[in-house]
C-alpha cells in the first residue's frame, strides 16, 4: 500500500511533466538564457516540492508556479546586479534569434523571410522593454494568459497590469511601425 | 485564436482598445512571435545535454583549492623556519664580537673567550675606544669647515671655552 509521502510524490512527478514546459518556455522567452532559463526551472519545482503541503490550491497551480518563477527570476537578477564585480558568464542571445526558429509552414521563401523579419522586429522590441513591461507582455502574448491572471502571477493589481502591457504594446507596434 | 478576438473576449476597457486596434500586420507579427518562441522553446528542452562543462567546473575547482592549501602550508613553513633560525643568526652576528670586547691588552688570552662574561675593565675599554672615536671624527669634522664658515666656528669655541670656565 502506498504510504501519503509516496502519493505526494507521484503527485507532484505530474506537476512537473505538465507545467515544465510553460515554466521553460516563459523562463526562456523572458532570460535568454538556455541554461539560466534550466536552472531557474530547476529551481523552481525545488521550491514548489518544499511548499507543496502548504499549497492550498486557491489558485490554479501553474499560477502558483508561475509566480514563484517571477519571484525566482526576479531575485536572479537583483542579485546579479548586486554581485557586478563577479565574473558571470553571460550565454543570453537576443531575441531576434528565435526567428530562425519559426516554422516554414507552407509559405514561400519570400513570406518565410518576411515573417522571420517581423519576429526579429518584435524579438528586438521585447528586449528593450522593462522588466516589467517585458514579463506581462510575454504572459500575455506567448503564454496566453488572461489579465486576471497576470495580476494573479505578478503580484501587480490589474491597472498596472493593462498599464504595463499598453506601454509594451506601443513600443512593440511603434519598433514594427518604425523598420517599415 | 487571434489577439483581436481575446481582446475582445477580456472585459478590460482600455486595453480592448489597444488590442482591438492591432492592426492585421502586429496580429500575424505576435502570432509568428509566439510559434517562433514555441518552436526554440521545445527544440531547446529536447536536446541532449552535455556533462563536460560541470566536470571541468569540478576540476577547477579541485585544482584551486589544492593550491590554496599549497600555499598556506608554505606560508605556514617558512614561517616556522623563519622563526627557529632567528636566534642563530642573532648568535653568529654576535659571535665576532664577543672576542674583541673580551682581549685586554696585557690581560692573558682567554682559551674560551665567548664563554666568559664581559669585566668592568673591557667595558671601559671599549668606552674609552668609543670617546678616542668619536674625539677624532669631531677634530675631523672641525678641519673641514670651510673658510667662509671660520668666523662662526671661532664664535662657537669662544662660546664652549666660556661655559667652560663659568
Amino acid at each position: 500500500m502506498a504510504t501519503a509521502e509516496e502519493i505526494g510524490a507521484e503527485e507532484f512527478s505530474a506537476v512537473v511533466t505538465k507545467h515544465r514546459p510553460q515554466l521553460f518556455r516563459f523562463l526562456l522567452s523572458s532570460t535568454r538564457d538556455v541554461d539560466l532559463a534550466e536552472t531557474l526551472t530547476q529551481e523552481c519545482f525545488l521550491k514548489a516540492h518544499r511548499n507543496w503541503a502548504s499549497f492550498r490550491g486557491e489558485s490554479s497551480t501553474m499560477t502558483w508556479l508561475m509566480r514563484i518563477a517571477i519571484n525566482l527570476q526576479k531575485d536572479h537578477w537583483r542579485n546579479r546586479r548586486m554581485q557586478f564585480w563577479r565574473k558571470t558568464q553571460v550565454n543570453s542571445v537576443g531575441l531576434d534569434e528565435a526567428s530562425e526558429w519559426l516554422p516554414s509552414g507552407e509559405r514561400s521563401v519570400e513570406q518565410q523571410m518576411l515573417a522571420r523579419e517581423r519576429v526579429a522586429q518584435v524579438g528586438k522590441a521585447v528586449e528593450g522593454l522593462s522588466e516589467r513591461q517585458r514579463t506581462v507582455f510575454l504572459l500575455r502574448y506567448v503564454e496566453e494568459r488572461e489579465l486576471s491572471e497576470i495580476a494573479r502571477m505578478t503580484g501587480l493589481n490589474e491597472g498596472t497590469v493593462k498599464a504595463h502591457l499598453s506601454r509594451a504594446l506601443g513600443k512593440v507596434r511603434a519598433e514594427l511601425g518604425g523598420k517599415r | 485564436m487571434s489577439w483581436k478576438k481575446i481582446g475582445r473576449v477580456s472585459e478590460m476597457g482600455e486595453l480592448n482598445k489597444i488590442e482591438d486596434e492591432l492592426t492585421p500586420e502586429l496580429d500575424l507579427a505576435l502570432r509568428e512571435f509566439r510559434l517562433s518562441v514555441y518552436a526554440w522553446s521545445e527544440t531547446v528542452m529536447n536536446r541532449p545535454r552535455q556533462a563536460a562543462a560541470p566536470r571541468r567546473q569540478v576540476w577547477r575547482l579541485a585544482a584551486g583549492w589544492a593550491l590554496s592549501c599549497a600555499l598556506i602550508a608554505g606560508a605556514i613553513t617558512a614561517g616556522v623556519f623563519e622563526h627557529r633560525r632567528q636566534p642563530a643568526n642573532i648568535a653568529q652576528v654576535r659571535l665576532p664580537e664577543q672576542p674583541r670586547l673580551a682581549v685586554e691588552p696585557g690581560a692573558k688570552p682567554d682559551p674560551k673567550p665567548e664563554t666568559k662574561p664581559e669585566t668592568k675593565q673591557n667595558i671601559q675599554q671599549v668606552r674609552q675606544e668609543d670617546e678616542e672615536l668619536l674625539a677624532k671624527v669631531d677634530s675631523d669634522i672641525s678641519r673641514a669647515v670651510p673658510n667662509a664658515m671660520e668666523p662662526l666656528a671661532q664664535m662657537m669655541a669662544w662660546d664652549e671655552t666660556k661655559d667652560a670656565v663659568e
